[in-house]
């Protein structure tokens, strides 16, 4: 545990990417591999079990404190953190001096397999009791770790290729392989990282797993200018969850791009998947699409089915999903993405005629493959891409038909070209303090607009948009006109105004106002506007009315 | 809550004013009579007719707001009478020169806390507890997650951080008037005579401390180390503002870390973005706090800046003290000079 504890502190100290990579490194090079195992799962975020709830943390540190709760909430809302308001508390209420050197050291394998499960299988005040125990038992720079693995929060400043990168220099492994030996997930055992790290390819052990997605970039409009539109292929950017459909050997799988594992969430697609021939990769969107529908469901009707385990045959009936292919990875068992898009569609194509001619008619309506749309003249592009909000699309996307398919977010073959955001000016009415990184800042604004009678009505929240500069300048201004509090949060004077940029509305019975907006962000501080001059609910309706 | 009419103390929109003096403290916009409890900006500002402060603050008081000021300089624990008030500067242990002021008139004593620190500080005088019958007191850091180590034991992992790179210089980001000079004499009490390097508005405020003999280990601006020196393994000092100027371009990827008790939450830490943190205050923590309230023996106290509301609340139900946050102008003046997100000059 202490040589994770010191990774963590060294990776959470430098904002440096050089350092962290050395400091991962020279973890994996030296650490057990039943720890590092641990490590790099926690690392990867493929851990995060809730062991015990952060409120249930609080509550043990409190009961035998001598502060009150109130006091406690006092503090949370400057850290920003439960777990690490209870490390800073209990720190500070145990006055002995722990002498680090001295005290047992359990390895991080034990503390992941042993000792904090038993602590969460106790209840009550055993429960109670050993928690203390434990944080008893902890050097002070240890009690935010253990509480974050606890309460299933641990993060820290790595991503996924930086942990990727030093786990392969430390092993002599290509960095490339063992992105795709990790898609789709690690079980932390000393057997699983001895696989993962076993030299040259093991294809058996990349059976079930997807490849790493290629993700396209904001349109740069200098593309438009250069050479023949017929270069690219244009489809409609849906509004759904991107996925990879997999029918191999090894079974038949469903995974998100955050690599997760959605099989139980749509046992309709897996039907689908195994209804394609063996060896077949499909990169797609999954959405709620009616069979019979001209166009799929807001974004609202996925969310339902997302997170499911088991959707009820209701559910799969009022949101039946639906997968749009748009990319063929592997085909009989053979990875596609080297070869250019244009002839992965035309095989794409080939197959689905195939399998439309054996599938069960049931199954037909699950898969979709629209057709490209034509473009023979730059000038067809913005009208095209007028029409996306009435075929409920985001937008469109180009690919460049001699495009391969890539890793990540490489510029230059694939952009999106989204719809302009609808936008509203609203006014600023209440302001709560962010966590984490956003503690006792004012970062989260709800806003208001007017109704008829002349009063502001709560419309909408947004978190992002505006710069640190911007926060700072907003944040002060907020404690200096604040009207009232209402714990954490302040009602200031309705003075500020704010552009808010979104994709879409709806009608909602749950918003006060009476409509939910999908994904607001602050695009503007419009400080030239006064609040007079805000825009109303009608103003809002009347965009509903718009949007189909 | 304002201060009851008819009290030893006003709040008037220029800041606390004893009638009885006609004086202001720290006030934060010119008066005639102005009592510094020190120099720093959001407590010493220009432009006031006569300067009340401890003799140890001149130099700096003179530098920030001006040669030719008019300044009285007293000596911690004189008892001075100004217009029908007796006035008295003790020890606050926050910087050189710091005080807490005391007014009495008319049988009632009233003790201004101004910044103080309670932890050991061999850059300025310790903290002297006083007595008085109302206290307006800081509380900066006014929760109990703010608990801080000695000074000496921070200036060891600060030494051990800086000893471990030796292949880039380390840069230590310190508020540039009394933080920079503490973490010089803690150095320099753990055995350290290297000469450590200066950002020039760290420079600008050593004289005063050298004057005061202060020990500290030598020290040189950056910008006079000779063209092409070698800052691999040194040790350089800067405000946290400097970080976006130019003064700093020599530092060829240093190592980074900032020194205040704000670093005592990751989620501040990370904020500054600056990597490391070393928690080092020169304001009191909870347990100072309360033990300063504890010991004044004051009856009814007055809490302003940071954490006004949630010591006044405890110290009113749990110490069963009569305490009110003082709302004046405290938290936005403040907010200028020593919050996480403030540039220090």
């Amino acid at each position: 545990m202490r040589a994770f504890s010191t990774l963590f502190q060294e990776l959470d100290g430098t904002t440096r990417t050089g350092a962290k990579l050395t400091a991962l490194e020279r973890y994996f090079r030296s650490a057990p591999a039943e720890d590092a195992a641990w490590a790099l799962a926690l690392l990867l975020g493929k851990r995060r079990r809730r062991l015990i709830t952060g409120r249930r943390l609080r509550e043990i540190c409190l009961e035998g404190s001598p502060l009150p709760e109130w006091l406690f909430e006092a503090c949370h809302s400057q850290v920003g953190d439960s777990a690490e308001t209870v490390a800073l508390l209990w720190a500070q209420r145990d006055q002995s001096t722990v002498d680090a050197a001295a005290l047992p050291e359990a390895p991080l394998h034990h503390w992941m397999e042993q000792r904090l499960p038993q602590l969460a299988a106790l209840q009550g005040a055993e429960q109670a009791e050993a928690v203390r125990g434990c944080w008893a038992s902890c050097p002070p720079e240890q009690l935010l770790l253990v509480n974050k693995l606890l309460s299933g929060g641990f993060r820290v400043g790595v991503s996924t290729g930086l942990v990727t990168r030093g786990l392969a220099r430390s092993a002599g492994l290509e960095e490339a392989v063992l992105a795709h030996r990790l898609m789709g997930g690690f079980e932390p055992s000393a057997a699983a990282l001895e696989q993962l790290l076993a030299p040259g390819q093991q294809e058996e052990v990349l059976a079930a797993r997807p490849y790493p997605f290629f993700l396209a970039s904001p349109l740069d409009p200098a593309v438009l200018q250069q050479g023949d539109p017929g270069q690219w292929q244009l489809e409609w950017k849906w509004d759904g969850i991107r996925g990879q459909l997999i029918h191999r050997r090894a079974g038949c799988s469903l995974w998100s791009r955050g690599e997760e594992l959605i099989n139980d969430a749509f046992p309709e697609l897996i039907a689908l998947a195994a209804s394609l021939p063996e060896g077949t990769v499909l990169d797609g969107e999954v959405i709620v699409w009616q069979p019979q529908a001209e166009a799929p469901e807001p974004f609202a009707s996925l969310q339902r089915r997302l997170g499911r385990k088991a959707p009820s045959t209701t559910l799969q009936r009022q949101c039946p999903a639906c997968f749009i292919a748009y990319d063929l990875l592997e085909h009989g068992g053979v990875d596609l993405r080297p070869q250019p898009l244009e002839e992965r569609r035309r095989r794409l194509e080939q197959l689905r005629a195939q399998w439309l001619s054996e599938a069960p008619e049931a199954l037909v309506p699950r898969w979709r493959l629209p057709q490209p749309e034509p473009l023979s003249h730059w000038d067809q592009l913005e009208p095209l891409r007028q029409g996306a909000r009435e075929r409920r699309a985001e937008g469109l996307m180009l690919k460049r038909r001699d495009s391969p398919y890539l890793v990540g977010r490489k510029r230059g073959h694939w952009w999106k070209h989204k719809l302009e955001p609808l936008r509203l000016d609203a006014v600023l009415l209440y302001a709560q303090a962010g966590s984490g990184r956003r503690a006792n800042l004012y970062t989260d604004y709800s806003f208001g607009l007017w109704d008829n009678s002349g009063t502001l009505v709560t419309f909408a929240k947004a978190y992002s948009g505006l710069d640190d500069g911007e926060i700072r300048e907003l944040d002060r201004w907020i404690r200096a006109h604040t009207t009232e509090r209402f714990g954490p949060v302040r009602a200031v004077e309705p003075l500020q105004v704010f552009e808010l940029a979104f994709e879409g509305l709806q009608r909602s019975n749950r918003h006060k106002c009476g409509i939910a907006v999908r994904f607001p962000r602050i695009s503007r501080w419009r400080q030239d506007k006064p609040a007079a001059e805000a825009d109303s609910l009608a103003t809002a309706l009347a965009l509903l009315e718009g949007s189909p | 809550m304002p201060l009851p009419p008819g009290g030893l103390l006003q709040l008037t929109p220029e800041g606390l004013y004893c009638p009885a003096a006609q004086a202001w403290i720290d006030p934060w916009r010119p008066v005639p009579r102005a009592l510094i409890t020190h120099g720093h900006a959001d407590h010493a500002r220009p432009g006031c007719g006569t300067y009340w402060a401890v003799g140890q603050a001149e130099g700096i008081l003179r530098q920030r707001l001006g040669e030719g000021i008019d300044l009285i300089p007293v000596e911690y624990g004189e008892r001075h009478r100004i217009g029908g008030a007796r006035v008295s500067f003790h020890s606050a242990g926050h910087v050189l020169g710091s005080a807490q002021i005391r007014l009495e008139a008319g049988g009632e004593r009233w003790l201004v806390s101004g910044d103080y620190k309670r932890c050991p500080d061999p850059s300025c005088t310790p903290f002297e507890p006083v007595a008085a019958d109302v206290l307006i007191t800081e509380a900066t850091f006014g929760l109990p997650i703010y608990r801080w180590r000695s000074g000496a034991a921070v200036a060891q992992e600060i030494v051990d951080w800086w000893r471990g790179a030796t292949d880039r210089p380390s840069l230590l980001l310190c508020y540039a008037f009394g933080k920079a000079q503490r973490v010089l004499a803690e150095l320099h009490r753990l055995g350290i005579r290297d000469e450590v390097l200066l950002h020039g508005s760290v420079q600008q405020l050593m004289e005063p401390y050298r004057e005061a003999q202060v020990a500290m280990p030598p020290t040189r601006p950056l910008a006079e180390l000779p063209r092409g020196a070698p800052l691999e393994g040194r040790l350089v000092i800067a405000p946290p503002g400097a970080l976006r100027g130019r003064g700093l371009s020599r530092l060829k990827t240093p190592q980074t870390a900032f020194v205040s008790g704000w670093m005592a939450v990751r989620g501040a830490r990370r904020r500054r973005g600056t990597g490391h943190g070393f928690v080092l205050s020169d304001h009191a923590d909870w347990p100072g706090l309360l033990r300063s309230v504890r010991e004044s023996g004051a009856q009814q106290v007055y809490v302003t800046h940071g954490q006004s509301n949630v010591l006044a609340r405890y110290l009113r139900e749990v110490e069963g003290i009569a305490a009110e946050p003082l709302e004046g102008a405290f938290e936005a003046e403040r907010f200028e000079g020593d919050t996480p997100e403030a540039a220090a000059p």
